[in-house]
């Protein structure tokens, strides 16, 4: 869906939020449309990405992980080599660049795993802008590195203590943040998530995935990729790998967190289990109980650990464009650990999440086929969530 | 005529304001609810808003967040709400409005959920998340059986305040601040303001009533003075809950109750 019509891809989406915030959104959304297709915003934003960020980033076909399974020939989209690590950065150079348009001083986020909070720093102090960070309480421990990177950055970090003490907790905060200080502050929201114009905006700034993915393919095989697959979490990094392939012939695949499995009620499986409801400002698929409180969810990964889905998916699920499916905490492992010594490189667990359903694909797919994995970002910071895993499995 | 507009054209016929009075049902528990609910009808309240706790409450501050935490806790459920509002609904008449988020009327389906809460004795909803793009399949399950209460904040503007109204039944409830509920900033020249500009499209349509950070009789009087047919005192309330022993919250409650509704005559 082009540019969807009050804000609603389907039924989903839309704006469910406090008067207060409605103009900050309005005013939002006005910027949007007159920058988005303004030339020198393009250009401005087309150097911070080539210069800055490192694109274009390779499709990069792993031969190796490809002949230890035997079936299809896998590429992987390597967003993990963008600074900073991780698809991030695409949006928050847009969204800050924007905000530097609309005079905006103050620069708030949220982060799950750190890496938006880390993505929205960096753009930040390149742009010569202040940012606050908040993130929940426990991500902040599980990942404290990229806490001290905010702040090494110059920016501060807020630990969210309210509710799960996760990213759907420090949403909610900034939220409130914005709510207080609305008239001076832009909230860089990191996800497909929120009211619109977010899911849009965030999918156009990350649409840059998906285009490069269909010139790459082009030029190595003359032909769309046979099948696309991206994790999801709020689903940044999916939608801006899935929309541009969207009225392709490319099979779409977004890959929950199965956590425990999703019978044991510990996952972040949006899709696949969870039903429609109303959250950060969107009407959109969540996981929630029967009097429709949100539940808490679990997944190896912080950036995957969210009970909502950006509303997009959410039409792409109901309109069976885009199959959803999901890998648990073990089959994760296994894929990290799988790519890692067959191809030197160490993926974020989210990302794992991709590469554990690429490699049920490839088994079933012809070798002349292939299929395109979204690496949103690189593995540095689980390293220690990894050894914990693996210790603990191993004294079991 | 709804329960609400019968009491702000009673009040009106004695010249009278309306106080309104918010607690978070179960917070702690709850027979401390109905203690509270006595007390404020003691103190003269005039619409008592009763909040029933989300999961995820992004316009509220820390007092009714923790509130809302603890009431989940303790395992509020929508059927055990709707039994503690009909026992009051036993002992009084008086307007009871259900504050909540968006999602949980969603969830059980709008015409579902305004149906159950009517018959066990609430008149009006305020849902802070729902804007009035999305609003026409609330506000069409709502028509002639409750009142759909809607919020407006300072940075509304004239047009969008004139959609907001015609959407709106019971009372506007204008955001006093840029803020969660409960923070104390004082009294702001831009809320008086407020008051006034919202009020040129209200008078004759329909009641105003301010709310968010008023805690004070002093707040009371200001918002009054300033053209404001009722005000709303909510984190005020729980934060005495808070510290007041069981036995004595009904005592309590009613004192601080009485002194706010005095503030309201000018």
């Amino acid at each position: 869906m082009k540019y969807p019509k009050n804000g609603r891809f389907g039924e989903f989406g839309g704006k469910y939020i406090p008067e207060t915030l409605v103009p900050a959104v309005e005013e939002l959304e006005e910027n949007y449309l007159k920058f988005k297709d303004d030339k020198n915003f393009k250009k401005e934003l087309n150097y911070y990405l080539t210069q800055y960020a490192g694109r274009p980033t390779p499709l990069y076909y792993a031969k190796n992980l490809s002949d230890s399974i035997g079936g299809a020939k896998i590429y992987l989209k390597r967003e993990d080599l963008l600074h900073g690590g991780a698809h991030k950065i695409n949006n928050t150079l847009g969204q800050a660049l924007l905000a530097k348009k609309m005079n905006k001083k103050r620069i708030i986020a949220e982060t799950g795993a750190g890496q938006h909070g880390v993505a929205t720093a960096m753009a930040c102090a390149v742009l010569g802008m202040n940012a606050e960070v908040y993130m929940g309480y426990k991500d902040t421990v599980r990942q404290k590195l990229n806490v001290f990177r905010m702040n090494l950055l110059g920016s501060k970090v807020h630990p969210v203590q309210s509710g799960s003490k996760t990213l759907k907790d420090a949403i909610n905060e900034a939220i409130r943040d914005w709510i207080t200080n609305i008239e001076t502050t832009y909230y860089l929201l990191g996800s497909a998530v929120g009211p619109h114009p977010y899911p849009v905006m965030v999918r156009d700034f990350q649409s840059v995935i998906g285009e490069e993915i269909k010139k790459q393919m082009k030029k190595i095989n003359n032909k769309t990729p046979d099948t696309v697959i991206a994790c999801v979490g709020g689903g940044s990094n999916a939608i801006g790998t899935f929309y541009p392939l969207v009225d392709t012939n490319a099979e779409i695949i977004g890959v929950e967190a199965a956590g425990h499995g999703l019978k044991s009620k510990r996952h972040s499986a949006t899709l696949s289990a969870g039903s429609k409801g109303v959250l950060h400002g969107m009407m959109t698929y969540l996981l929630q109980d029967s009097e429709g409180q949100i539940t808490e969810t679990h997944s190896i990964s912080a950036g995957l650990d969210y009970p909502g889905v950006g509303p997009e998916h959410s039409y792409l699920k109901d309109t069976k464009r885009v199959k959803y499916h999901s890998a648990t905490d073990n089959e994760v492992i296994d894929a990290f650990l799988l790519l890692t010594r067959t191809e030197g490189i160490i993926p974020a667990l989210e990302s794992a999440h991709a590469i554990a359903e690429a490699v049920k694909v490839a088994r079933k797919s012809k070798k002349s086929e292939s299929v395109v994995v979204t690496l949103s970002g690189r593995g540095d910071k689980d390293v220690e969530e990894v050894q914990n895993y693996l210790n603990r499995h191993v004294k079991n | 005529m709804s329960r609400i507009k019968e009491k702000f054209s009673e009040l009106d016929a004695k010249n009278q304001k309306a106080l309104i009075a918010y607690v978070m049902v179960g917070f702690p528990n709850k027979n401390a609810t109905i203690s509270v609910v006595r007390g404020l009808i003691k103190g003269g309240a005039d619409i008592i808003e009763l909040g029933f706790p989300f999961s995820d409450p992004l316009a509220d501050g820390p007092v009714i967040q923790n509130a809302s935490t603890v009431s989940l806790e303790k395992g509020a459920k929508i059927s055990k709400f709707f039994s503690i509002v009909k026992k009051i609904r036993e002992e009084t008449d008086i307007p009871l409005v259900l504050m909540t988020y968006t999602n949980i009327l969603y969830h059980r389906g709008y015409s579902k959920f305004i149906k159950d809460a009517k018959k066990a004795g609430i008149d009006g909803f305020i849902l802070p998340d729902m804007s009035i793009e999305e609003s026409k399949e609330y506000i069409q399950a709502a028509k002639g059986s409750a009142d759909t209460i809607f919020l407006v904040s300072p940075n509304t503007n004239k047009i969008r305040i004139s959609k907001i109204v015609k959407a709106s039944s019971g009372f506007l409830y204008l955001v006093a601040v840029y803020g969660t509920t409960g923070v104390k900033t004082g009294v702001q020249n831009y809320t008086l303001k407020a008051i006034k500009d919202v009020k040129k499209q209200t008078k004759g349509k329909i009641p105003l009533g301010v709310g968010f950070g008023v805690s004070t009789a002093e707040d009371v009087k200001k918002y009054i003075k300033a053209g404001a047919d009722a005000v709303i005192v909510g984190s005020a309330f729980l934060k005495i809950i808070e510290k007041t022993p069981q036995a004595k919250l009904e005592t309590v409650i009613a004192r601080f109750t009485k002194n706010l509704k005095n503030s309201t005559h000018l």
